[in-house]
């Protein structure tokens, strides 16, 4: 009888799709495999405490005075040692299994096999995808088809993928649910996620770290394609003419919701580079450039004049591209529509707080508008 | 300079009329409502005339169960905002799907999730866990008040006072759009140019301020002020859990400040210590945080074992088992909190060796906590078990808390966490350990000691109302987001496209709506006892079998606690006391020295509320002279030498004979 009500529990989760128990790729097929194993192992001790902790509670119940009653008792060396030993045999496998498969599993290892029955032969070429997480939108180069799209990633399937992912102003998080585990998109850096789908399919993408006001539209289709139709969707995204040049992406970069799928059939040379380095304005000094003057001990007092270069990341402040909402004057902001030329905004911010009324603040986090 | 002085900037700062929220309907008819119960609570104190009382027995006072009280007060006040908050965030996600975009536009979603995260950890979880080891410490000790009583009255107008601060940005400005850890470079000056994140800031720091500073006065208590014969191995379960957790509190609580000093640097004069520009680095942020984020976990959750070795005892009519053990328990947790921070981001890119040890670490810790699952059981085992109310929050917490602990050891696998991480499954667990072991706790610990507060218990049926609900509402409200952590749905959305998900979000709806009738019960059973608190009545200050020293003494303990202070042999002190035939001395009191109550603490809450208002809206005369203000309070107050008075012998004398009455006339 009591199965009977679980029915409709059953039906329900069989309704729903669980993408992180059924992955269509090999490296979060693993980590379903992993999760299935350490749940297991734990079961092993969890179950029996709950179990026990109920059957002791009815069994030591006051009105049951048959139960033995020993209120002194309160030591047993083989009890202790078994409370303490018990656990610490299930943590040793688990973290035996932990360590393997961090090792293993790692996102920033190279893949070894296609799936459990396919190694990787020497002779397949991984497929690199440099990734760029934009407010609010996902920007993704094909470096060595040479091109680039908004909001969509397509991949062939059974082909290793490369990715370098990074951020060009807020901490995002890049994750394919059905693919593999995620990995934080930061500005400035790259981290770096290797995968492979082994099944044709539209899978979800989206942003797993909150990022602000658009942070909820920030999803796109991820294609798993066969080898020919993987051609056809780059014939097609090259067939849009459009190139993606510092200009264009400056337009793109500027925050901006529920984007929809965009193509670009050319990128200017070293983008993506400048996007990770913070220099693609005009002027801006790219973080390898600071990180060589760093190296060699730092600049002296003369570096003062680099200062306005190593700024990269007021936009937001300055162009007030957040919704306005209740609490909006408290920004101290003007809408959109009162900005005088927003597109100028972005490389010129310090023009804009230049106006009469900031001047005469007496605050002084003034000084870094 | 003055050329062109703004005069209105001078006065207000950027505190401008339209910061008030009157165009936001939901904020307007929650500030209408606020406005009326304030005023109408206000009009009922003036009426009844308890402005007197209030002031002369609880704002000033320094006894600490008087301190006590009021922060588990202002921690159920703050659990309403706190819940509301949820339930405006549960109603939300099981409506926007689709063309549905719900209610709440993504500008006020983030902040109340912000908001519940903020409040439910500093407001709620915090008070209930400082005023519970607060009341019962010194009692446990048999010690007369903390160390430093004034110090404890300080430290909580502090906690009332960053309270407040976070309460005044829901009807002037905004709250913070950031999340409750306010990550960089979106809680930076670009990413967030308004007011919201430095309420978020003021606001913690001042009440961080004062849970530092009631940390070390506890664990100056504990480790000076127990009553003779109670060496470390013989003290209470809760107060060795109280040492371990004010411990965490005073090595952690300074991180916070300081990560958040280097955050309003940012934000207030340009340095660059977390963005993305001029080299600094917003990851550092990161690691700070958790690095007293994690141990504050630990801070909580330590009180709530320690209540539950109590009752869990108390309740079996049985010494706890293993007593040596459990303390073992408590300070390898303590140790290790410190040494897994590093599993709050798996996915931020470390190298695996890293991510293993930090994974490995984590899961160490479950082998101490096993331990006291165990202890706990076999205590049970051989027992006599009253199934009052405490005990079914423990045996509620023991289940619950159990499952919790697993998808935590789960979520520490680093592989298993990167398809995990930040997802439902994840707030399903923390929600999971929070409610079913801190909240839980602390409820369980509030009827158990609740007696002892205020001499009589609270009225059972609608205790074991409040039970039923909250245990099954939780039960609703996360196994469903346990299930769509698996089907990839991350944490703060505002709206959702696939309309499979919407079932498992209307079932969580449902199971707030069970909590909400879980919290109105408890309301009610606070009405309802006090209303029966004749027949309620304890009058042997022991209504439960207790076995340590707090129930020695009558309920409501007198202001002085214990008349002798008690010579301990035994760590369950007070049924040793009972088994050994304890009679209570009738003669030979002496005149008792006790701290004298000052208002100083709560005129430095208050200018710090003006100090932290003036810092958030730039009006710098303001935060200037309230801050002048708070030093020159602070040090006048050290020159007052009349802090100290002396019970007379016959007030002693008096309030013992009226006890020995009482206990006479009960048989």
């Amino acid at each position: 009888m009591r199965a009977l009500a679980f029915l409709p529990l059953m039906a329900l989760l069989s309704g729903c799709n669980m993408v992180v128990m059924q992955p269509a790729g090999d490296i979060a097929t693993r980590q379903r495999d992993l999760i299935v194993a350490s749940t297991g192992l734990m079961l092993l001790i969890i179950l029996p405490v709950i179990a026990f902790t109920l059957f002791f509670a009815w069994r030591y119940r006051q009105s049951n005075t048959e139960a033995e009653y020993d209120p002194d008792w309160h030591h047993s060396t083989q009890l202790e040692v078994l409370i303490w030993s018990a656990p610490l045999v299930i943590i040793i496998a688990l973290g035996a299994l932990t360590w393997i498969s961090t090792h293993t599993l790692d996102p920033y290892r190279p893949l070894s096999r296609i799936d459990a029955s396919r190694p990787l032969t020497a002779d397949v070429k991984p497929l690199t995808v440099e990734v760029v997480a934009l407010d609010w939108k996902w920007l993704f180069f094909y470096p060595d088809q040479g091109i680039a799209t908004v909001n969509e990633l397509a991949a062939p399937v059974d082909v290793p993928i490369n990715f370098k992912i990074t951020s060009a102003s807020m901490m995002n998080s890049f994750f394919i649910p059905a693919l593999a585990g995620q990995i934080y998109a930061m500005a400035g850096m790259e981290t770096k996620l290797h995968a492979v789908i082994n099944k044709a399919g539209v899978y979800e993408g989206f942003s797993a770290n909150y990022s602000g006001e658009g942070f909820s539209r920030m999803n796109f289709k991820f294609h798993g394609l066969d080898q020919g139709g993987f051609d056809q969707w780059v014939a097609k995204v090259k067939a849009a003419g459009k190139e993606l040049n510092r200009d264009a992406y400056i337009a793109l970069e500027k925050p901006s919701e529920r984007e929809p799928v965009g193509y670009y059939s050319s990128v200017a040379p070293g983008l993506y580079s400048a996007i990770l380095n913070m220099c693609v304005v005009e002027g801006k000094m790219c973080m390898g450039e600071m990180m060589s003057i760093d190296s060699k001990g730092g600049a002296g007092k003369e570096s003062h004049a680099n200062r306005e270069r190593l700024r990269y990341d007021d936009r937001h402040a300055v162009r007030g591209e957040e919704a306005q909402g209740a609490t909006f004057p408290a920004t101290e902001k003007k809408t959109r529509s009162q900005e005088v030329d927003p597109d100028k905004g972005h490389d010129h911010h310090h023009d804009h707080s230049g106006s009469d009324t900031k001047q005469s603040d007496p605050a002084p986090a003034q000084l870094n508008r | 300079m003055f050329a062109n002085l703004d005069l209105q900037k001078l006065v207000f700062g950027r505190l401008t009329l339209e910061a008030i929220p009157y165009h936001e309907p939901i904020l307007l008819v929650t500030f209408i409502g606020v406005a009326i119960g304030g005023v109408g609570l206000l009009g009922l104190i003036t009426y009844m005339r308890w402005w007197g009382p209030l002031w002369r027995d609880w704002f000033t006072s320094v006894d600490h169960k008087k301190i006590g009280i009021m922060y588990v007060v202002l921690a159920l006040v703050m659990l309403l905002r706190g819940f509301s908050d949820a339930l405006l965030m549960r109603s939300q996600q099981a409506i926007a799907f689709g063309a549905n975009e719900g209610y709440l536009p993504p500008h006020h979603y983030d902040q109340i999730f912000t908001a519940h995260g903020v409040i439910m950890i500093f407001f709620v979880a915090m008070p209930l866990v400082t005023g519970l080891m607060n009341f019962v410490v010194p009692l446990q000790i048999g010690a007369r008040d903390v160390s430093f009583p004034f110090l404890n009255n300080f430290s909580f107008w502090m906690t009332v006072s960053g309270a407040a601060t976070i309460m005044a940005s829901l009807f002037v400005g905004e709250f913070a759009r950031t999340g409750w850890l306010a990550y960089p470079p979106l809680s930076g000056p670009a990413g967030s140019p308004g007011v919201g994140v430095d309420y978020y800031i003021w606001g913690l720091q001042i009440a961080g301020i004062g849970t530092l500073l009631s940390g070390i006065n506890l664990i100056a208590t504990i480790v000076k002020m127990r009553a003779p014969g109670m060496t470390m191995m013989k003290m209470p379960i809760f107060t060795w859990t109280a040492l371990c957790t004010n411990i965490l509190i005073v090595a952690a609580f300074p991180i916070l400040t300081a990560v958040l000093a280097l955050l309003s640097l940012d934000r207030y004069v340009g340095t660059h210590f977390f963005s993305n520009d001029l080299g600094g680095n917003p990851m550092m942020y990161v690691n700070l945080i958790w690095i007293w984020g994690h141990p504050e976990v630990y801070i909580l959750i330590l009180p709530a074992f320690g209540v539950f070795s109590e009752i869990v005892s108390t309740f079996s009519g049985k010494r706890l088992f293993g007593y040596a053990s459990m303390v073992y328990a408590t300070v390898v947790i303590t140790i290790l909190s410190y040494l897994v921070w590093l599993h709050h981001f798996f996915t931020m890119g470390s190298g695996a060796s890293v991510n293993s040890f930090f994974g490995i670490t984590t899961m160490i810790i479950s082998i101490p906590t096993g331990a006291k699952l165990f202890n706990w059981l076999f205590t049970m085992y051989k027992g006599r078990i009253r199934f009052e109310e405490p005990m079914l929050w423990a045996i509620g917490f023991m289940v619950t808390f159990t499952i919790g602990g697993m998808t935590g050891v789960l979520l520490a696998v680093p592989p298993a966490d990167f398809v995990l991480h930040n997802s439902l499954f994840l707030i399903a667990h923390f929600h999971n350990v929070i409610i079913g072991g801190v909240l839980f706790g602390m409820l369980a610990g509030i009827t158990y000691w609740f007696p002892k507060a205020f001499g009589f218990k609270l009225d059972p049926f609608w205790g074991k109302m409040s039970f039923w609900f909250w245990l099954t509402g939780f039960y609703f409200a996360f196994m469903p987001l346990y299930v769509l952590g698996l089907m990839g749905v991350t944490r703060r959305v505002q709206h959702f496209d696939d309309p499979s998900l919407q079932i498992w979000f209307i079932i969580a709806a449902f199971g707030a709506g069970l909590i909400a009738l879980g919290i109105l019960s408890f309301i009610i059973q606070l009405v309802v006892s006090f209303m029966r608190r004749e027949q309620l009545r304890d009058v042997t200050g022991d209504p439960w079998g207790g076995r340590t020293l707090e129930w020695s003494t009558s309920s409501p303990p007198p202001d002085y606690n214990f008349a002798f202070t008690p010579v301990i042999h035994d760590h369950d002190a007070w049924s040793d006391m009972k088994r050994r035939g304890y009679a209570r001395p009738l003669q030979g009191f002496r005149p008792i020295h006790m701290p004298k109550n000052t208002g100083t603490g709560m005129i430095l809450g208050i200018l710090s509320i003006g100090f932290s208002f003036g810092m958030i809206w730039y009006i710098w005369w303001l935060a200037a002279l309230t801050f002048i203000a708070m030093a020159v309070v602070a040090i006048g107050h050290t020159f007052n030498y009349n802090r100290d008075f002396h019970i007379p012998a016959d007030t002693v004398i008096g309030t013992e004979a009226e006890r020995t009455r009482l206990l006479e006339g009960r048989v």
